[in-house]
């Protein structure tokens, strides 16, 4: 495979250093992925995330169904409000995260990882039932514009393109249309920000008017540092099919206030949140130097416990952060083995950027 | 490409080089550290330890990943660049100086010259390309 979003050209103009993501030639960085995590964290960035798939869920029924397809309860959603949810099976492992949009009662639009596409939209086809239709849209890009100064800098973006938005008054999750282009106050980077959908001819536009207002072009590289260090799971490491929402760190994304609302997995996840689980997630800080990865072995007292999901080195903390999956306590502190010496770490309370 | 000619140069992107009192020098090359990208940690290797070619003897991680840095000769490793501790950039901003990663007292000089020259590493990695 080798799939080019619209704004590949760009990237290339741009000095990005491409590589392949689930099929797609995406910038891994364009430089430098620390100074460009910097300016998200200080300023403003944008990143090309139009590897990301776009499902459109329409029709009478489209609301009720959800509600049973996702843990989070979309009946709480006013129009063009979003939230957080897991898709789970049965055994309330989970299929994938996402966002969900409501546009009005009868028109939600999702939006799912570019690494669990094809199941995703196979497992949502496959449960369809009423008056329901699924629509993936192509022609679309999409760019997460991030930072304390996005907001403003992608306004006057937009009013230098003729497509003067009225973002500054858009709540935190609320989204607004206009004409062909969709803009959520959403992001993947713990900061304010921006997610805009544009038609793929616009996008090379887009994303040159946010350069000239010295935003910042950023890859993935910075993109994986920046969300961990918000303390946001990644779909495939720290969140997968053989485990719940509940011991993934995110049992906030299943609601289960309803008791009328029956959803995928709902069994066992009302029982795990109602009793707790032994197996959990917990955000670790390496208290020397050395870095964690994804992989390595947590250790209490000389006991294996668990597992490192998700291990980077922290640019705001200037030291290795980690999300950890363990089956018992890790009060007071663990080890990290890194190429088979134990590392001491200890136990933080997300977001790690609340350390700093 | 510009890489300095008292240079040798290994497959696995070290370089060697021969001071003037006999020791050699290891670090990586500039097109090693534009790969990596940033460097965020290094581990240097334990002093007074033994070394054979291709032993994996320190550890440079970026943000992404960790890779290991083979020892290109055999001898003994007898200095590391302590200032690695605090700045690992300096692999970034200076690969064949102030990036320097550790030295070797080496067992026979003369394998440094049966490493690659730099038109040969050039060679190499262009064909990668």
């Amino acid at each position: 495979m080798d799939l080019k979003t619209p704004l590949y050209q760009s990237h290339k103009d741009a000095g990005a250093k491409l590589v392949d993501f689930y099929g797609w030639q995406l910038p891994i960085h364009y430089g430098s992925q620390i100074d460009e995590h910097n300016s998200v964290r200080q300023s403003a960035g944008v990143f090309d995330v139009s590897h990301m798939t776009i499902i459109d869920v329409s029709g009478q029924d489209a609301q009720a169904w959800l509600r049973g397809m996702l843990t989070n309860d979309v009946a709480k959603l006013a129009p063009m409000q979003a939230l957080y949810s897991c898709l789970c099976n049965e055994e309330g492992g989970v299929i994938d995260d996402l966002i969900a949009y409501k546009i009005n009662d009868t028109q939600y639009r999702l939006v799912v990882n570019a690494g669990t596409r094809e199941k995703d939209i196979a497992w949502l086809k496959q449960h369809v039932s009423g008056d329901v239709k699924l629509a993936v849209p192509s022609n679309s890009a999409m760019l997460a514009v991030q930072g304390p100064d996005a907001v403003t800098k992608t306004a006057i973006a937009l009013d230098s393109m003729g497509a003067g938005a009225d973002i500054q008054n858009l709540k935190r999750f609320f989204a607004l249309e206009q004409g062909d282009w969709f803009i959520a106050r959403t992001g993947y980077t713990g900061e304010d920000g921006v997610e805009i959908v544009v038609p793929g001819e616009l996008a090379p536009l887009l994303f040159k008017a946010l350069l000239e207002q010295g935003v910042a072009p950023c890859g993935l590289g910075a993109r994986d540092t920046l969300r961990l260090e918000a303390g946001m799971c990644l779909y495939g490491q720290d969140l997968d099919e053989s485990h719940s929402p509940v011991q993934s760190g995110i049992g906030w994304a299943v609601d289960v206030r309803d008791p009328e609302r029956q959803f995928i997995g709902r069994d066992v996840l009302y029982e795990q949140k109602s009793t707790g689980t032994d197996v959990h997630q917990v955000a670790l800080v390496l208290s020397q130097k050395g870095i964690m990865r994804a992989g390595q072995v947590v250790q209490r007292s000389g006991q294996a416990i668990g597992t490192v999901t998700s291990g980077t080195f922290s640019p705001t903390l200037q030291k290795s952060i980690a999300l950890a999956r363990v089956n018992k306590p890790v009060v007071g502190g663990c080890d990290v083995i890194i190429r088979d010496k134990p590392f001491a770490a200890e136990p933080v309370e997300l977001p790690f950027t609340k350390l700093a | 490409m510009d890489i300095p000619g008292d240079l040798r140069l290994t497959a696995t992107h070290e370089w060697a080089r021969i001071n003037d009192d006999g020791t050699v020098t290891i670090g990586i090359t500039e097109h090693a550290q534009e790969q990596l990208g940033d460097l965020v940690f290094v581990e240097t290797p334990e002093l007074d330890t033994k070394c054979e070619p291709e032993q994996a003897v320190a550890v440079v991680e970026s943000v992404k990943a960790a890779s290991d840095l083979y020892a290109p000769i055999a001898g003994t490793i007898i200095d590391a660049n302590a200032d690695l501790a605090d700045s690992p950039e300096l692999i970034n901003d200076s690969p064949y100086e102030n990036g320097w990663i550790f030295k070797i007292q080496p067992d026979d000089v003369s394998d440094v010259e049966n490493l690659m020259d730099p038109d040969d590493y050039t060679n190499m990695v262009s064909a990668d390309e």
